[in-house]
Formats: C-alpha cells, sequence, structure tokens
C-alpha cells in the first residue's frame, strides 16, 4: 500500500509542479530555473540520512560526497537565487 | 510515533508546503523575492530537524560535510558575475544530481533487503542522478570556456544507445540477482557519468540553456525517486515538482529558440550551416558616428533599445540606462524589447537590466512589444544579432528560419551597436544591417554608449 501511495503523491507533485510554473512571464525563467534548482536542493535532507545511517568505510564516504554535493546545491542555488531576485525592482519602487 | 518522529514529519510537510507557495510566488515578478525567503526557510526548517532523526550517526562527517560543501558554495555564489549566472545554476543543479545519486549508491551497497520497487527506483533515480551530474559539469566547462569545441562524431547517438542498453541489462541483472551486488552497482554509476559526458559533450553553446534547463527537471526526478527509497515524502514533492515544473520550463525554452528537444539533443546546431554564409544579403552597410544617433534618438518621440548578449560581454548595460534616462529626462518614451533568448539562457537580459537598475515595467517581451515597432522612430539595437534577423521571417533555407524575432527592421530608423563587421553567434548574415533603414555604430558596447550620453549631455 505505501507503493501506492507514493504514487499518488508523485502524481499529484507532478500536476502541481506543471501548474505552478505554467503562468510564468519569460522575464522570470532564468531565476525560476534557479529557484527550482535550489528546491530541489531538499536531497540534502535525504543525504544526511543516507549518511548517518552509513557502516562501512565505502558508505561513508560515498555518504561524505553526497552531503558535500547537496549541501553545495541548497547553498549555492538558494544565495544565486536570492542575488538575482534581489534586483527585481518596479519603477514606482524606491527609484 | 514518536512524538519526535512527530515533529520531524510535521516539518517536512511545512518544507513541502512552503517549497510549492514560493514556487508560485517565484513566478511572479512582485512576489518572487517573497517566494524564494519562504522556500529558503522551509529548506533551513527541514536541515535542522533532520539531525533528530532517531538512530542517526555520524554526526562529525554530517557536520564536517555541510559545513564544507555549504562554504564553498556560499562563497563562489556571491561572487560569480551576473553574467556567469547560467553557467552556476549548471554547476549546482549538477551537485544536486551527484548528491541523489550518492544517495543511490549508499542505499545499494548498505547490507539489507530491499524490496525490488526500492532497487529498481534507486537505480533510476541513481542512474538519472549521475547523467545529470556528469552532463552539468560538461556544461559548465563549456559556458565558462573551459571545453572548447561541439566534440561531433559520426554514430555518437548509436554510442549513447549502447551505453543506455548497457545500463539497462546491468540494472535487470541487480534487480532479480539481489544476492550479488556490489561490482554491477558500481559499474552503474560509472556508465552513468559517461553517458551524461557523451551525451552532452556534442552539443553547442547555444542550446545549452535548454540542455542545463533539462538536467535541472532530471535532478528533480532523480530527488523525488531516492524520496521514495528513504521513505520521505518532502523529498518525493518538492523532487517531482521541480521534474515537472523543470520538463514544462525547457519546453518554454526550446519554443522559444524555435529548437525541439529532441533537436537539441541529438543534433547540433550550426555545423551544418556554416558553409551557407554568403547567400541573398544585398547592399552594405551605412555607418553612423556616435553624435548622429545620438541626435536621432533624443529627437525621436520613441526609442525601443534591444540588448543582447553582447551588450553584457562589453559590460554596457550601466551605460545603456544613463542613456535611457537622459533620453526620458527629454519627454522620449524609451522602452527595453528582451528576445526570450537574449543573453546566454531565457530571462537572463532581464536579470542583467535589472542589475543594472532598470525597473521591470520598462522591459517587455517580444509578443508584448512587437506590434509597437511600426509606431517606433528608433530601435536601438546593441549585442544582439539573430534575434532581430528578418531571414527567420522571409527566408525558408534560413537554419534560424521560424524563430520568433524581434521586428526591429519595421521601425522607421535602426541603430547597431556592433564591434565589427561579421555574422551572429549562428554564423548567419543579418539582413537587418543592410536594410536602407539600418545604420551601423561600431565599436565597443561600452565605450559607444560613453559615447553617447557624453553627446546627449552636449546637445
Amino acid at each position: 500500500m505505501e507503493t501506492f501511495i507514493a504514487i499518488y503523491i508523485f502524481v499529484l507533485a507532478a500536476f502541481t509542479g506543471y501548474e505552478v510554473i505554467s503562468k510564468v512571464p519569460v522575464i522570470l525563467h532564468t531565476p525560476l530555473m534557479s529557484g527550482s534548482n535550489f528546491i530541489h536542493g531538499i536531497v540534502l535532507v535525504g543525504a544526511i540520512i543516507a549518511l548517518g545511517f552509513a557502516d562501512t568505510t565505502l558508505e561513508k564516504t560515498i555518504g561524505f560526497i553526497g552531503v558535500l554535493l547537496a549541501s553545495g546545491n541548497a547553498v549555492g542555488g538558494y544565495v544565486v537565487t536570492e542575488r538575482m531576485l534581489e534586483m527585481f525592482k518596479s519603477s514606482k519602487e524606491n527609484d | 510515533m514518536t512524538s519526535v518522529e512527530i515533529i520531524i514529519q510535521s516539518s517536512y510537510v511545512i518544507a513541502a508546503i512552503a517549497f510549492v507557495i514560493g514556487l508560485k510566488r517565484m513566478s511572479s515578478p512582485t512576489t518572487a523575492r517573497a517566494g524564494i525567503l519562504l522556500a529558503g526557510a522551509g529548506m533551513l526548517l527541514a536541515t535542522v530537524v533532520t539531525f533528530f532523526y532517531p538512530g542517526l550517526e555520524n554526526f562529525l562527517l554530517i557536520g564536517a560535510a555541510l559545513f564544507l560543501g555549504s562554504l564553498i558554495a556560499g562563497i563562489t555564489a556571491k561572487k560569480v558575475e551576473m553574467t556567469d549566472m547560467p553557467q552556476m545554476i549548471a554547476l549546482y543543479n549538477g551537485m544536486g544530481g551527484g548528491a541523489a545519486a550518492a544517495i543511490a549508491a549508499v542505499e545499494l551497497f548498505k547490507d539489507h533487503d530491499l524490496h525490488v520497487s526500492v532497487v529498481t527506483l534507486a537505480l533510476i533515480g541513481g542512474v538519472i542522478g549521475s547523467i545529470s551530474f556528469s552532463g552539468s559539469l560538461i556544461a559548465f566547462g563549456k559556458l565558462q570556456g573551459l571545453i572548447k569545441g561541439s566534440f561531433r562524431f559520426k554514430g555518437q547517438n548509436l554510442l549513447n544507445l549502447i551505453i543506455l542498453l548497457v545500463i539497462s541489462i546491468v540494472s535487470i541483472f541487480i534487480i532479480f540477482e539481489l544476492g550479488y551486488i556490489n561490482n554491477p552497482v558500481m559499474i552503474i554509476f560509472i556508465v552513468a557519468l559517461v553517458l551524461g559526458i557523451t551525451m552532452t559533450l556534442p552539443i553547442g553553446g547555444a542550446d545549452m540553456p535548454v540542455v542545463i534547463s533539462l538536467y535541472n527537471a532530471l535532478t528533480g526526478l532523480a530527488v523525488g525517486f531516492e524520496g521514495y527509497v528513504l521513505q520521505n515524502y518532502s523529498m518525493i514533492i518538492a523532487g517531482t515538482v521541480v521534474g515537472a515544473a523543470g520538463t514544462l520550463l525547457t519546453q518554454l525554452m526550446a519554443k522559444a529558440m524555435n529548437r525541439s528537444l529532441a533537436n537539441v539533443l541529438f543534433s547540433g546546431f550550426g555545423d551544418t550551416s556554416t558553409s551557407e554564409s554568403s547567400d541573398g544579403t544585398k547592399g552594405e552597410m551605412k555607418p553612423i558616428e556616435a553624435s548622429d544617433a545620438s541626435i536621432m534618438m533624443a529627437f525621436a518621440q520613441k526609442v525601443i533599445v534591444i540588448p543582447g548578449y553582447g551588450m553584457a560581454v562589453a559590460q554596457a548595460q550601466q551605460k545603456v540606462w544613463e542613456f535611457c534616462q537622459l533620453l526620458m529626462e527629454r519627454g522620449v518614451e524609451v522602452k527595453f524589447a528582451i528576445h526570450p533568448v537574449a543573453g546566454r539562457m531565457p530571462g537572463h537580459m532581464n536579470v542583467l537590466l535589472a542589475e543594472a537598475g532598470v525597473p521591470y515595467d520598462f522591459i517587455f517581451d517580444a509578443d508584448e512589444i512587437n506590434q509597437e515597432f511600426k509606431s517606433c522612430d528608433v530601435a536601438l539595437v546593441i549585442g544582439a544579432n539573430d534575434v532581430v534577423n528578418p531571414v527567420a521571417r522571409t527566408d525558408p533555407s534560413s537554419p534560424i528560419y521560424g524563430m520568433p524575432i524581434l521586428d526591429a527592421d519595421y521601425s522607421s530608423n535602426v541603430i547597431v551597436v556592433k564591434r565589427g563587421q561579421g555574422a551572429g553567434f549562428s554564423g548567419i548574415e543579418n539582413s537587418l544591417f543592410f536594410l536602407d533603414n539600418t545604420k551601423m555604430l561600431y565599436g565597443d558596447g561600452k565605450a559607444v554608449a560613453s559615447d553617447l550620453v557624453q553627446s546627449i549631455k552636449e546637445l
């Protein structure tokens, strides 16, 4: 049954992703790609769990690389997106 | 469920909600900033509670990896120039793919009984993650200029197909022979990494944004699959949302560039067309001085600026914006027209203009502004080339035929700022430059923009 719950979640999440993006203006494509890139940085959570339960040296080494890469994804993705979006201002705002 | 587990799981739910709402907010310029802040808060919460996961060990290793990864990424992300943004996104995305592959590897190497569905999804996610990892690194190398040329060779599609076949066969072996696991897993990951490289190397620089976007979607998918492996629903939701959103974004980009995704992945661009450069464009290019150009615009009613990546390379955007502000002070209506693929990736030019301080309500998409060129006195093309080439409308034999362009040629006058006489990124001659109402303003973008500012101040 767990498997079918996962499939439901998968299908609904896919629709959500499609809907959320469908009306985005071109001007935001780059920041949005960067933003969605940040969001899959949630892989960090998985990487921490993988390393946290690793036993052998091989598992620990791969797990370490996993956490290292995942934190790079999350932090780099966040900083870059934030930097880009911070600059978007309307002419009506503080100019 | 213990109370700790309840807190952890509810935090994951909150994080998933924050991601979806954050992504939604990021799709409008007024709320975009709030969107990333919200998603960031969700990520922080999810990461912190994970440390309280029952039975978790190796805290020292986790802390060290987390610190190191955050430090390196944080510093590079703060430093990177806005012009180099696309390749940095590729790099961080590749890291995410690599992390998903690492999770798959740890779980598969581990000595525990996994259900067939778990092994299958771990493998698929791991393969996709590995492809995204090595492919994104190649994309980074290409855009950064570390890897030059497109390395096309005969039978590359066949080679990729064979590699994919090897992966499938070894995967089936692993899935159904659970007892004998270690070496085949290693083979799969290595071969998948190779596939990412052989898939990406032949793709030209102009198509890279589409590829980066595709790898972004793939990483999302890989994260979603590994979420299933770890029974972590926040990973399934966030990964799948990005996978779906990324796929749509990839399609939108490919459409804006008038390329199908299959076309991008399986054939080169430009390579076939370099020989036919001397076709049909007649007449000569007429030069103009900066002072004359500036007078022309100062007494115009409406000026539309069409910036391209060349302007950003020359770091001219601040000066151009200064010039536009001076024009506006004189009562000239100024608008910026952005082609979807201006810059290195769709929307990249908007980021570069925003950096220079241009408010986003002066910036218009091709669809919004193309009607206005007919009533426009001067179209100032600076650093753009292929995106204003009328050949895309008129010449079916041109490789860019059918690509949506900005109709600069419909305006009464066109001023093209250009370094010298030569074809654009794609190597295609631009017939706009030879029109009667087009004047060429030669020089480096920044120097020209400074000259324009100078001469308008002297008026």
